[in-house]
């Protein structure tokens, strides 16, 4: 069965994907690549990967369609009729496909258990992981503690992405007496029934942020869903409610600090245990017990990446948002 | 038949690979561009997915009376890299908003000769 859905699901993916190649009209295509997105994170729960799943319909579906849109409010929504032969694309990727299929027939089946994937370190985390972290989600405990120093980097780079789009687009700052602007911006303002739901399904959503972030240790979740989940709220809020009020509730230099801060967080957990006697990020030694140090490290690195990763995604939709009120104004 | 189901996975992996590179090397508005660099990273998330599965085994979360699991490696390469992904994918859209700003344009073919233009 699982096996059927995986086919469907696929070809789904791939009538979207050519569907995408031949729109002229950008919103559409904007709107299939959210579709896209969430059709590959069911196949990614197809394929067992839950947390990976949770990202993707977090962020494809939500955060990256609102960045696109945004930017279409900015560029114009329709393509130009495109007057140069497709004839030499098509070839190299015709060429370079086949490569690629003739490539696949040497790769080892697809769902063997004896795949040499499956033979060198995953044997190691599935059965030691319970007795040296002990957390029930293995996807947290790789993340957050053997590969710690990797997911440092990434939250590194998120951050480096903020402070890009930050210098490319200005950051937004908020205004005082922005009142007719709001207005201009937030079409949705006559719309009774967005307001209503949005105002009863925003706590929900901060809740739901904040249970994956600290279920994630035992469940599908942690700091990166939570981060994005979390963002997401804020972003709803300013769609319905206009930009200037969701400024109002979270400045956009209260979100550039927060990020600094969940990035230092971070890193302080690794100075700590260096100041502790261990190597950076060695959680073993912030407790006299390993497993509780395991425990408090991998919560406060969660924690960190969550508190990053939604302050660095609500200031880069600021900085789009705040583009888009000025175009408008103007 | 089954040879087909050893492999549907890669192969729809590789066509939407090409449909990503299609679209990034034929089109020529950017921001439909960045759709295309975004359906063909989609790709590879989803090869690294496959490689992960285990037929008859569940997610990687530890459970009574279950033995065999999937990979948790490529799930935390790939989450890490989505929202990578995101953020890289921001830098790239606020290039374009500039790239508007400065020639007045996004079609690649029309700001090729207005270097002077800035």
């Amino acid at each position: 069965m699982a096996v059927l859905i995986d086919l469907v699901l696929l070809s789904m993916l791939a009538i979207t994907a050519l569907r995408v190649i031949f729109l002229k009209d950008l919103f559409a295509v904007v709107m299939l690549f959210g579709i896209y997105s969430l059709l590959s994170a069911l196949i990614f729960v197809n394929l067992d990967a839950v947390d990976v799943a949770f990202t993707e319909a977090a962020v494809g579906a939500g955060i990256s369609t609102v960045l696109m849109l945004s930017t279409l409010a900015l560029t114009g929504r329709t393509e130009k009729e495109n007057k140069r032969s497709s004839v030499l694309p098509l070839l190299v990727v015709i060429a370079t496909g086949a490569a690629l299929i003739y490539g696949t027939l040497d790769m080892p089946p697809f769902g063997a258990a004896d795949n040499p994937i499956h033979q060198h370190v995953a044997p190691r985390y599935i059965e030691e992981s319970p007795k040296e972290v002990g957390l029930p989600n293995l996807v947290t405990s790789v993340l957050a503690s053997y590969r710690g120093f990797d997911t440092f980097g990434e939250t590194v780079v998120v951050f480096s992405a903020m402070v890009g789009v930050l210098s490319l687009l200005g950051a937004a700052r908020r205004r005082e007496n922005s009142d007719d602007a709001a207005v201009i911006v937030a079409g949705f303002k006559g719309h009774k029934v967005l307001r209503v739901v949005a105002k009863l399904i925003i706590p929900l959503i901060i809740l739901f942020a904040l249970y994956v972030q600290f279920h994630g240790d035992f469940g599908p979740g942690g700091g990166f869903q939570a981060g994005v989940i979390a963002a997401a709220a804020f972003i709803l809020y300013a769609l319905v409610f206009s930009l200037s009020h969701a400024m109002q509730v979270v400045s956009p230099k209260f979100l550039q600090l927060l990020a600094s801060l969940g990035v230092l967080l971070y890193a302080s957990v690794g100075i700590y245990s260096m100041l502790k006697g261990g190597h950076f990020l060695d959680y073993n030694k912030l407790a006299a017990d390993p497993l509780v140090g395991q425990h408090f490290g991998i919560l406060i690195i969660e924690l960190g990446v969550g508190i990053a990763v939604f302050a660095v995604m609500l200031s880069i939709f600021y900085a789009f948002a705040h583009q888009v009120e000025r175009s408008t104004i103007k | 038949m089954s040879y087909v189901l050893d492999y549907y996975n890669y192969w729809v992996v590789v066509f939407l690979m090409m449909a990503g590179f299609y679209t990034v090397i034929s089109a020529n508005n950017l921001v439909k561009k960045i759709v295309g660099l975004n359906i063909f990273q989609t790709s590879v998330f989803m090869l690294y997915i496959t490689m992960g599965k285990v037929s008859d085994g569940t997610a990687p979360i530890l459970a009574e009376g279950v033995t065999q699991y999937s990979n948790p490696l490529p799930h935390v390469l790939i989450l890490t890299a989505i929202v990578v992904g995101v953020a890289t994918t921001a830098v790239g859209l606020s290039l374009i908003v500039r790239i508007k700003r400065a020639y007045g344009t996004v079609e690649e073919n029309e700001f090729e000769n207005k270097d002077d233009a800035i």
